[in-house]
């Protein structure tokens, strides 16, 4: 009974991690099984056919996986970059310079915040299409080189920077460049990293924009390429079907499992808002 | 609700590796107001939390009257307490706040729920709750604040919404954890005479855990100075100033720090300080090094005292610190209190001598304890 | 703030000297800031205005005119028997994934938080939906339920039950659609609750136990519950505002068959499928209307409830 008590909370948790973690467990599972095997549905961990090697290899062959990841790689990273060249600077005014219009830029700002990306999805899609840059990278990645939410983030926390330190800095002859990104984002470096994989993470599963600009497939990020490649396996290979989704969902988890607290203050870090 | 009186012993403690409490035994009488001093980190939180029942000792045993409580959840201790950061519900106001141990005792689970509850409740018991709160806000004269939220106050005034907190429902004894430590030094002042005097009107037991020595000595009935565990002392203020019975307690109590001299005793009892017999003998089996204690406000100048290199006086009003270190030795600093209209007597190469009276030395043993002195006859140094 | 203080500050003889200073500083300010502000204005701000244009006009993408026509298309929404139902299918949606995402995650998070050696185990194991690709978990839950080769079904048969076909009985695709959302957002609610509950000064519960709450429920009721009302709050709104974007498991699950269209999907459909923009824009203002009173609820509900 005592021990009843004290392994009740392990318990009722190991039960709900079960739903949790069977879908992972089931895609692992079934990408490395034999067709035969998939039809008869059992847990039993271990395959009698190891048939993974034909199963991913169906997965990269079938569609261009490779060129998914690659794609996932090249926006994502894009995004990224474009998105801290844009707000480190726009935040660093915002905290520490005075000049016109400040005020309203952050009002703006804030108000943007509340904006999700769908709500603009149709007059930009209607913009790109007739610059005649759908499918592109370009279309991919440029509704998201302005991240108000990171402009908001490292505003916050730029403004915890003492003034002290900035003004030491101009007497000693740094130039306003230097100080914003040698110093200020300095001391924002676990900002920094959390936006990071908060950003990542949010493009590397988005599947909604993609699918409005991309329908080459050469272009498709992973989970539009997922998208495609169940198409065209429409139910017959399940196998392989796993073993795509597992190539696309290992990046991320497997980042996750080695940066735990990293991922974790990324992902919920929209809790400051 | 009569005071208790509440008993320790045995009490031992650990968390991992390190032992916090050694071995403690403590009687706490009925209706004393009983200090819990010492460093920060010598385990006095810890021995407070064991008599509340928020940690389990080890070892040894707690007792509440004639009850053994050892094994007693918190909640029937009958036991109140103010923490350090007072504990206050922030989403409460001050009157729910302060209401709170009489509605968790004495109405059920479904008459406490918010808003069915006070349907449910009985308008007797409601009203007897009210007018409980509304008595304890009176004695600590936050009546007007009793619609407010914690947040709305200042430090002051939560540290008096804690205390009626705690004596809404006369609880067996008080237990307060640095319950000053977050004031600022003239409220704090100002709190210890309130304290003194709730205690005096309460007659309750109270069980006050300080590491501020002037806490400690003017609001004490007795004093239980802790050391790395253990208990060095148990007695009260003036016991502990006059006769300290470690020289840990020596220096822990009085303001200047008393100033310890390193002495000598010899093989026949002599005990010999700066070169020169003091006149003070000591049972022959004390022989070795030693620690002579001696109060600032006993040191006067005179001549043929020992020689001290004066560095600094200070005045405060009435008084005047001189401070200097040993002529001889450098590394030993004393301070001598005097009058401030008295004259400091320093010749010209900075030196001032000094004397003391023997009897009111205080003398330690190379394991810090106490040594009786005999004064046989009396011999200026 | 800082335009009113300034004068009063600064002696006025310096003044001349400072305005130098002042303006080399708005110049930089103006440099560092122009990049985000003309983003701001391309992709917010002008896309904003031309989504209202839209919302009252005709347009159709490629279509040779255009014509204004008022509120009609926001009149043709509540007529559309489409929207509706899409409309109807997130708020059951919703309905469901609220509640139990917020309970679940609140009832996990406290077992979790108790834990010391194997906290970070479950952490783990419940945030893993979290990071993982949700269209090819989507797939993944899609095989699981497989009528005949998924596990959960062959479950249910094993208990002597016939096989629920999850899937493809139109009562059962947004329940069915609400619980992988329940199981993406659990570990997310989780972690905020975690951290929530790590907030709260462990001094308030030893306080209520003196107090004389003895049973962990009575702690729970006078500390717990009152001190996560913020976090509560802010968990049952970002909750909301996801569960009303729910797209990719449509779009993977059924692709709206059935009639089991979301309100964004139908939003897809009408303005990318159909190119109809000017009615899509409607539905786009619609949505965004609901948005942002989920969100404006959290600011405000957030000012009263924050205690200190
Ligand atoms: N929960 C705990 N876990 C580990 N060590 C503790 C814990 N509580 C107290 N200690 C240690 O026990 C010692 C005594 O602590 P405490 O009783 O709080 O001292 P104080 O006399 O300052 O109140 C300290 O060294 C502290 O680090
Ligand atoms: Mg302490």
């Amino acid at each position: 009974m005592v021990l009843l008590r004290k392994y009740l909370p392990h318990l009722v948790l190991a039960l709900g991690a079960i739903p949790m973690l069977l879908p992972f467990y089931w895609m692992l599972l079934t990408s490395f099984r034999s067709p035969a095997e998939i039809f008869d549905v059992s847990l039993w961990p271990i395959p009698k056919n190891f048939d993974a090697v034909e199963n991913y290899a169906r997965a990269a062959g079938q569609v261009p996986m490779a060129r998914f990841m690659l794609n996932g790689v090249i926006v994502c990273l894009g995004i990224l970059i474009a998105q801290v060249l844009t707000a480190v600077p726009a935040a660093y005014a915002l905290a520490k310079l005075r000049f016109p219009a400040r005020k309203l830029m952050l009002s703006l700002v804030i108000a943007a915040l509340c904006i999700p990306m769908q709500a603009l999805a149709l007059p930009l899609y209607v913009g790109l299409a007739k610059t005649d840059l759908l499918n592109t990278y370009f279309a991919m990645m440029s509704p998201f080189f302005l991240s108000v939410f990171a402009i908001f983030l490292f505003h916050q926390s730029f403004r915890s920077y003492p003034d002290e330190i900035i003004e030491a800095a101009r007497i000693d002859g740094f130039s306003e460049m230097e100080i914003c990104w040698g110093l200020v984002l300095r001391g924002s470096l676990p900002s920094l990293a959390a936006f990071a994989v908060f950003s990542l993470v949010a493009h590397w599963n988005d599947l909604y924009w993609p699918m409005i600009v991309v329908t080459d497939t050469n272009l498709a990020p992973p989970p539009l390429g997922m998208l495609f490649f169940s198409d065209v396996e429409s139910g017959a290979n399940y196998g392989a079907l796993m073993a795509g989704a597992t190539i696309i969902t290992a990046p991320m988890v497997v980042c996750f499992l080695f940066a735990r607290k990293h991922f974790i203050a990324g992902l919920t870090m929209t809790g400051v808002k | 609700m009569q005071p208790q009186s509440l008993q320790l012993s045995g009490i031992r403690k650990g968390f991992g590796a390190d032992d916090v409490l050694k071995e403690i035994d403590l009687s706490v009488r009925p209706g004393e107001f009983l200090s819990l001093v010492g460093m920060s980190g010598c385990g006095k939180s810890t021995l407070l939390r064991i008599m509340a029942g928020l940690e389990t000792p080890d070892s040894g045993t707690v007792s509440i009257g004639s009850r053994d409580v050892t094994n007693v959840d918190p909640s029937d201790r009958d036991l109140a307490m103010v923490f350090q950061s007072y504990a206050l519900y922030p989403h409460m106001s001050v009157r729910q706040n302060i209401a709170t141990p009489l509605r968790m005792r004495n109405l059920s689970l479904g008459a406490r729920l918010p808003l069915i509850g006070r349907m449910t409740a009985k308008a007797s018991v409601l009203s007897k709750i009210d007018a409980a709160v509304n008595e304890a806000a009176d004695v600590l004269q936050i009546g007007h604040l009793l619609d407010r939220k914690p947040a709305q106050l200042s430090g002051g005034q939560r540290q008096r919404v804690a205390l009626a907190r705690a004596l809404v429902r006369s609880p067996a004894a008080f237990l307060m954890d640095e319950p000053l430590s977050n004031l600022d030094a003239k409220l704090r002042a100002h709190m210890r005479e309130e304290l003194s005097g709730l205690h005096r009107r309460l007659g309750a037991t109270f069980i006050y855990v300080t590491h501020d020595q002037i806490e400690a000595m003017t609001m004490s009935d007795r004093i239980a100075l802790m050391s790395s565990g253990r208990i060095e002392q148990l007695g009260t203020p003036d016991e502990l100033y006059q006769q300290p019975a470690t020289v840990t307690v020596a220096r822990f109590i009085g303001t200047p720090s008393i100033n310890l001299l390193p002495v000598e005793i010899d093989a026949s009892g002599r005990v010999m300080a700066l070169g020169r017999p003091l006149g003070v003998s000591v049972p022959a089996r004390y022989a070795g090094p030693a620690m002579l204690g001696i109060r600032a406000e006993d040191l006067r100048p005179a001549a043929g005292g020992f020689a001290v290199k004066v560095l600094r006086s200070e005045t405060y009003g009435a008084d005047r610190y001189v401070t200097g270190h040993l002529a001889d030795d450098q590394a030993v600093c004393i301070v001598m209190r005097q009058a401030a209209g008295d004259p400091i007597a320093v010749n010209g190469e900075g030196l001032s001598h000094l004397v003391f009276p023997e009897q009111r030395a205080h003398l330690f043993g190379a394991d810090g304890n106490r040594i009786e002195t005999t004064v046989p006859a009396r011999i200026a140094i | 703030m800082s335009a009113i203080e300034l004068p009063l500050a600064q002696p006025v003889k310096a003044r001349p000297r400072r305005s130098a200073a002042d303006r080399r500083m708005a110049r930089l300010g103006l440099m560092f800031a122009a990049p985000s502000a003309l983003l701001l204005l391309g992709f917010y701000i002008v896309p904003m205005i031309v989504l209202a244009v839209f919302s009252v006009t005709d347009y159709q993408l490629g279509a040779l005119s255009t014509r204004f026509t008022g509120f009609d298309n926001f009149t043709k929404a509540f007529h559309d028997p489409v929207f509706l139902r899409a409309l109807k299918n997130t708020v059951i949606y919703a309905a469901i994934v609220i509640p139990l995402g917020v309970c679940l995650a609140l009832g996990i998070a406290l077992l979790v938080y108790g834990r010391k050696k194997s906290r970070a185990f479950w952490e783990v194991a419940y945030f893993l939906p979290v990071t993982a690709t949700l269209v090819a978990m989507a797939t993944v839950w899609q095989f699981l339920l497989h009528p005949s080769l998924g596990p959960v079904n062959a479950a249910i048969k094993a208990m002597g039950y016939e096989p629920v076909s999850f899937l493809s009985n139109p009562t059962l695709l947004i329940p069915t659609m609400a619980m992988i959302g329940v199981w993406q957002v659990l570990g997310f609610n989780m972690v905020l609750f975690l951290a929530g509950l790590t907030a709260i000064p462990k001094d308030l519960y030893e306080a209520a136990r003196l107090d004389g709450a003895k049973s962990a429920v009575d702690r729970f009721f006078i500390v717990t519950w009152p001190m996560l009302g913020p976090t509560t709050v802010f968990v049952v709104v970002t909750t909301s505002i996801s569960a009303f974007k729910v797209f990719e498991t449509v779009a993977v699950l059924t692709r709206g068959r059935f009639g089991s269209e979301t309100l964004l999907f139908d939003l897809y459909l009408e303005g990318f499928e159909y190119s109809n923009t000017g009615y899509a824009a409607a539905l786009t203002l619609l949505f965004l209307l609901i948005v942002l009173v989920l969100s404006i609820g959290q600011m405000w509900h957030m000012d009263r409830k924050v205690h200190y």
